[in-house]
């Protein structure tokens, strides 16, 4: 088993953190895990990503070519790495700020209105742990018990209050899995 | 019979290196006559300079370290840092002080860092061979002055006391000059003081030491006495600078 | 034992502390910023020194200071804050002083750029500063070796009286990956019984690196002489990945390695014996790597974020007996595994 995510989007939208939750949880079910976050000139123009591999054995490059998962929270995202993912891969759209939608018939293409339903919750900057629930729910790589525990170990303790809403978040992201349009090869 | 005069403890019995008429010799003593009437030789570590004055760990009877040119200070941080209970001092010449380590003495001044700094100026390079030193006097000549110190072409003298002084990490900064018997015993008394304030927690003290060169200066030893207290004075004035007693917190 | 997830620069802050590191003397340079910012928050709550310096240079001295008075001390920073801490290397291998110094590489030359590289590899390697000397060189490739090396770096500085030197780069610093600190059996480290601490007790000590005649510094060269030569009998650390039947290497060291294993997977897979060599420590080389597959090897590929400096300790351990290929991004650019991979073809169909 080897899972690769790219998580992209604006600086802001809790990419970075998404992702380290993410490695943070398949570490506690004793997998290998590596997480780093943009690099090279993607840095620049205000946008952020992340790379998570996560995988049953010794992990070799964390740097990521073509990944299985493309968590894309805005449009630059998307049309950066959407032409990298793998065939037979995923990508989880953030509708609520992308109106457009990638050109690959090859690829499972999973949209989900994080940021609209974060606002529904009351905080918008939930929208982050909605897309990480629809990437869980989905791939299964992690139960959901053991996020809900990393998502409570990276709240410092004077803001553990917000953890129920980011809880509410995450559950929200994976319960859509249920009615969500999947595009392409499903 | 009675002993009236005798070699400080902390200095080695052994012959320096130093020229006829150096101050070197006489800052040396003087230091290690505090650092014994202090008592303070098991638990002092001092700090050689780039310099004439950088075989002082061979004249001195106490730790050393010497450090790379201009460097004493941070060298004297590290060693304090690490040993707070001690006494730290650096022993610099202008070259190493005023020029290359401009960085390193005034960081330690802010910081008030709890050294002692012994800083000898005869606004000369000593042990290159006689080149312009950022003390160099303005029409003084030197190998790299020959027409003397024009500050058209190679600026003014830094005054270290005026500089630090006006720093409100310092505890202690002092001038004196060591050009005659009443001077010299001037001298002490500073130097005393400044390794008071470090005993007591005080911070950073500096004592600046006009000091001769004569060799150097092409001039006799009496000659390079009278220079310092005819001309040098009048650009480095000496005394107390700053003062300060609180203690650091 | 409690795995952590960290950040290559927090994960080595982490373990100095834990490897018994008494101060830190530094000056703010990116990529390498976390780690001086964990010890500034960690060190005075532990008892210990942080001071950020006025300069690299100082910042160097201080290190100097501290270690000849006995502390376990280190410093941290950049390509261009290591060029300006050189002439204190050289004080410190002159007067054998042990300490850590960290080089988290970054694109050069001049100014350079903040990415990742591994330019600085002449520098870590022939020494950097003037005279004959040599530091000991770490290179990790992971989070967790980061860690572990911090205290063998602590403890070779002090059994060998030598600075020793860490080579990361920006995604070694940046990246996160599971920690573990191992309570690792401490060794048996020689008494500093050299150390300037006040001479209680004892006769004079002197920390100096001058021997202005010149019998006494040769004699002084050549004990280093015999100490370098103890440490590349002694020290040389490496890995090789896939090795047993491989019979085309590549040659990586830290994150350019874990690139370079992900190609010889794609190579495997395209049916090509495809093996790493992965040298730990860059000095001393590992030459012995080499000798042991030299038997089945018919060609090595060096692969570097560099124009190629890695790549003259490669040709010295050949030395002429299989073919020595190079492929390097410099300039803080990253290759692809599968750049790497077509490189290996690339070596293949040349050696047939």
């Amino acid at each position: 088993m080897k899972l690769e995510t790219i998580m992209a989007g604006f600086g802001g939208q809790g990419i970075m953190l998404m992702g380290e939750i993410l490695a943070h949880s398949a570490m506690m079910e004793n997998k290998e895990v590596s997480w780093i976050p943009s690099y090279g000139p993607e840095m620049r123009g205000g946008t952020a990503n992340c790379m998570v591999v996560i995988s049953d054995r010794r992990i070799a490059s964390p740097i990521i070519s073509h990944p299985d998962v493309l968590v894309a929270m805005n449009k630059p995202s998307m049309e950066k790495f959407s032409p990298l993912v793998k065939p037979g891969g995923l990508i989880i759209l953030n509708i609520s700020m992308i109106d457009d939608r990638p050109a690959r018939g090859d690829v499972d293409i999973l949209e989900v209105d994080a940021g609209k339903i974060a606002d529904a919750l009351g905080n918008s900057k939930v929208a982050n742990m909605v897309v990480l629930g629809a990437l869980v729910g989905k791939t299964g790589i992690v139960d959901k018990k053991t996020v809900l525990n990393s998502i409570d170990c990276f709240l410092p303790s004077h803001r553990k209050s917000m953890y129920e809403i980011n809880e509410k978040a995450f559950i929200k992201g994976l319960e859509l899995m249920a009615g969500v349009t999947l595009k392409g090869v499903g | 019979m009675k002993v009236v005069f005798e070699r400080p403890r902390s200095l080695q019995l052994t012959r320096t290196h130093y020229c006829p008429g150096c101050g070197h010799g006489i800052v040396h003593r003087l230091v290690a006559e505090i650092i014994d009437e202090f008592n303070i030789q098991e638990k002092t570590i001092g700090i050689a300079p780039v310099g004439c004055s950088v075989l002082a760990y061979n004249y001195f009877d106490i730790d050393m370290q010497q450090a790379a040119h201009g460097r004493a200070p941070a060298v004297a941080t590290g060693i304090k840092r690490v040993l707070p209970d001690r006494v730290v001092f650096a022993y610099q010449g202008d070259g190493d002080l005023a020029s290359i380590g401009t960085a390193e003495i005034i960081h330690a001044a802010g910081r008030s860092e709890n050294i002692t700094v012994i800083f000898i100026n005869n606004a000369i390079y000593g042990m290159t061979g006689g080149q312009m030193a950022p003390t160099t006097l303005v029409g003084q000549k030197t190998e790299t002055t020959p027409y003397g110190r024009d500050p058209k072409m190679a600026g003014y003298p830094i005054k270290i006391c005026e500089i630090l002084s006006v720093m409100d990490g310092p505890a202690f900064i002092a001038r004196v000059a060591i050009s005659d018997v009443k001077n010299i015993l001037k001298a002490k008394s500073m130097i005393k003081k400044a390794f008071q304030m470090q005993i007591e927690n005080r911070g950073f003290s500096l004592v600046e030491i006009l000091s001769p060169c004569p060799t150097n200066w092409g001039m006799t030893p009496g000659d390079a006495m009278r220079w310092i207290n005819d001309e040098m004075t009048k650009v480095f004035p000496p005394g107390i600078y700053k003062e300060s007693w609180e203690v650091l917190a | 034992m409690e795995k952590l997830l960290m950040k290559g620069n927090e994960a080595l802050a982490e373990a100095a502390i834990r490897a018994g590191c008494q101060c830190f003397f530094g000056y703010p340079i990116t990529p390498q910023s976390e780690l001086p910012a964990y010890l500034a928050r960690e060190m005075p709550k532990r008892g210990r020194v942080f001071l950020q310096a006025e300069s690299e240079i100082a910042a160097i001295n201080m290190v100097y200071g501290a270690a000849g008075a006995g502390a376990r001390v280190m410093t941290s920073s950049s390509g261009p804050g290591i060029s300006l801490k050189q002439e204190g290397i050289s004080y410190l291998c002159g007067a054998e002083l042990p300490c850590l110094i960290v080089n988290i590489v970054r694109g050069g030359p001049g100014l350079g750029d903040i990415q990742p590289a591994q330019s600085d590899y002449f520098q870590a390697t022939r020494g950097g500063g003037h005279g004959d000397y040599r530091t000991i060189v770490f290179a990790p490739s992971s989070v967790q070796e980061l860690v572990d090396l911090v205290y063998d770096a602590f403890d070779l500085a002090d059994i060998y009286r030598n600075p020793v030197m860490i080579l990361g780069d920006g995604i070694l610093g940046q990246m996160m990956e599971p920690v573990v600190f191992r309570e690792k059996p401490r060794r048996q480290l020689p008494p500093k019984t050299w150390a300037t601490t006040g001479k209680k007790g004892r006769g004079q000590n002197i920390i100096t690196s001058l021997y202005l005649d010149p019998v006494k510094l040769e004699q002084h060269n050549w004990k280093l002489d015999k100490k370098y030569r103890e440490i590349m009998a002694r020290e040389c650390r490496w890995e090789v990945i896939n090795g047993d039947d491989a019979e085309y290497f590549v040659v990586a060291y830290g994150i350019c390695a874990r690139i370079a294993f992900s190609a010889i997977e794609m190579a495997r897979s395209a049916g090509v014996k495809a093996g790493l060599i992965r040298p730990v420590t860059l000095w001393p080389y590992p030459q012995k790597a080499f000798d042991d597959v030299m038997n089945r090897a018919k060609a090595f590929l060096t692969v570097e974020l560099s124009l190629g400096q890695m790549i003259d300790d490669v040709k010295l351990s050949v030395n002429g007996r299989a073919p020595v290929y190079f492929y390097g991004r410099p300039g803080g650019m990253v290759p692809t595994a599968e750049d790497i991979f077509n490189e290996i073809l690339k070596m293949k169909g040349a050696s047939v």
